[in-house]
């Protein structure tokens, strides 16, 4: 075993991550359902949330309030997110009643729950910097289940700055680091198989 | 369950595949993904329903400004009693008995009479603000000339000495004074119809001057930019905003307040955090509706929720249920029926 922590990093992600796993151009037969849609449709929608939100953080918080192309983009942030968790929240039940977790895939679902998570968090900074109405009443309101349990100590609704650095800076980063990793995980243990599948070494009964 | 079918969850699978193109099925996705997300922005828009400044509070509901800023005087608005992080009014809420909010402490210090009220009378008393006010609308230039100044000088004055007789007083005194004016307030329900009283010691000259300042929209920028010029944080007028009925008022009518299932609502007909169904549902239902920690009992379940949901596979029943409502049979249709199984 080396004592280098570079080197046992390297030799494990050489070892666990493969780039055929990783951009697979096959997949089993039983990958033919249109929750599979769903998945890739969540990816897809997340590109749309990053992309138009990299444009509406690039052009500043205020931008879409007095322009027609920034309401725009700011529509289109607006509609990607609510699809994002729409196909978010059905590829989620879709892997629990397929029990995704079976076969040493339990990290799959914990980075995948955590990555649900994290972006419930992002969208809620995300409705607290909109500028509006709307961002004054849900920090208004929001602040008091924060601080019941100590948290406003740290986060404070009610200071947009905090709020909107964490919403472009800190938080995509987040997510963007544990979808990543859910998906390194899920292309190194391979689909899940359908519950009770007999194939095994090659043979499907 | 089988060794046979452990193994076949645990080995990837090496039975029949077929060709896929990773890269082509997410382009072809992203692209009427993409279609569908520009109909809905050009179809729909956003919401953006412009945000309430103290100014616009103080021209629309002056009396209930000054009946808020009363109470703040009086010590009796949810700021003043609201508890760490920002003051020590309260002990907050509780879990049993794990008081976090205590706990974790005051971390923005917020002292409600002083900070919405005295030190903005304070701070604009060499500002000359009153120039916006009164009968200026209507004068001449040469009149608003001799208004401004008369104006100034006179409201000044008069805000000095009420400022003077404010810090100089004890603390009961101050209470009592704002105390008696609020009652004043709600009984006339009008603040030009409460008469001038010495009961009420200055409060009514205070109140009379912050309102006229936030009128002026001189209390927007006074309250944000006391730490810094570059405004950034919202905290006080946003408290001071919400002690009063009208940005609540103003929330109800855009169906935005708890009982309207407001937190998955935006302005409009546009939906909000729809994922945040099940917290908003919480809030509907006893016993968490009626109890004084709602928040806090709220905040555990959906913690205990969360990690329901992360640890489900280790959770014995919850991680047997997909097995007992067989909807993978659904999902993996194809596969079953191809194989007989």
């Amino acid at each position: 075993m080396p004592t280098k922590w570079t080197t046992r990093l390297r030799r494990s992600a050489v070892k666990n991550i493969q780039f055929e796993n990783l951009l697979p151009d096959e997949r089993p037969v039983f990958v033919a359902s249109w929750l599979y849609a769903v998945t890739v449709l969540t990816v897809a929608s997340l590109i749309l949330v990053l992309g138009s939100g990299g444009i509406l953080a690039f052009k500043g918080a205020s931008w879409y309030h007095s322009s027609e192309v920034g309401h725009f983009v700011n529509s289109l942030h607006f509609w990607s997110t609510e699809f994002f968790f729409l196909f978010l929240i059905v590829h989620l039940w879709g892997n629990f009643w397929r029990a995704a977790w079976r076969g040493r895939r339990f990290a799959t679902w914990v980075t995948g729950s955590v990555a649900f998570f994290i972006s419930i968090i992002t969208a809620f900074t995300g409705y607290l910097v909109q500028t509006n109405f709307d961002s004054q009443w849900i920090a208004s309101q929001s602040k008091d289940a924060i601080n019941s349990v100590g948290i406003g100590s740290f986060l404070n609704t009610l200071n947009t700055g905090q709020m909107l650095l964490l919403h472009v800076s800190l938080l995509p980063v987040v997510i963007i680091a544990v979808v990543v990793w859910h998906v390194i995980l899920v292309q190194q243990h391979g689909f899940v198989p359908p519950i009770d599948a007999k194939e095994i070494d090659g043979d499907v009964k | 369950m089988s060794t046979k079918e452990k193994n076949v969850d645990l080995v990837k699978w090496s039975g029949p595949k077929r060709p896929y193109d990773l890269l082509k099925n997410l382009v072809f996705t992203l692209i009427p993904l993409t279609a569908l997300v520009v109909a809905f922005a050009l179809a729909f828009g956003s919401p953006d329903v412009r945000a309430v400044t103290l100014q616009d509070w103080a021209q629309a509901a002056p009396t209930d400004f000054v009946m808020t800023a009363t109470g703040e005087l009086a010590g009796t608005t949810r700021s003043a009693s609201y508890g760490p992080p920002y003051n020590n009014g309260s002990e907050g809420q509780a879990l049993g008995p794990l008081k976090l909010q205590k706990l974790l402490g005051v971390h923005i210090p917020i002292d409600p009479a002083n900070d919405f009220v005295v030190e903005p009378l304070k701070s604009s008393r060499e500002a000359s603000v009153y120039t916006t006010l009164g009968q200026w609308a209507g004068a001449n230039a040469d009149q608003q000339s001799k208004l401004a100044t008369d104006y100034t000088a006179a409201q000044n004055a008069g805000l000095s000495a009420a400022l003077g007789q404010w810090t100089s007083a004890s603390t009961d005194q101050q209470i009592k004074w704002a105390t008696q004016y609020k009652a004043a307030l709600e009984r006339a329900g009008d603040r030009l119809k409460v008469a001038a009283d010495p009961a009420y010691g200055p409060v009514q000259i205070m109140t009379a001057s912050l309102l006229a300042l936030a009128q002026g929209g001189i209390l927007d920028g006074i309250l944000t930019t006391e730490s810094s010029p570059y405004p950034s944080d919202f905290t006080k007028p946003l408290l001071f905003l919400a002690d009063g009925e009208y940005l609540g008022k103003l929330a109800s009518t855009h169906h935005l307040e708890d009982g309207q299932m407001g937190m998955i609502n935006e302005t409009g007909s546009y939906p909000g955090q729809f994922w945040l169904l099940p917290l908003a549902l919480l809030y509907q239902v006893d016993p968490f509706k009626s109890s004084e920690n709602v928040d806090a009992q709220v905040f555990a379940v959906i913690v205990l929720l969360a990690l329901g949901l992360a640890f489900c596979p280790k959770i014995p029943v919850l991680n047997r249920l997909p097995r007992l409502i067989p909807l993978h049979r659904v999902i993996w249709r194809n596969y079953y029926r191809k194989n007989n199984l």
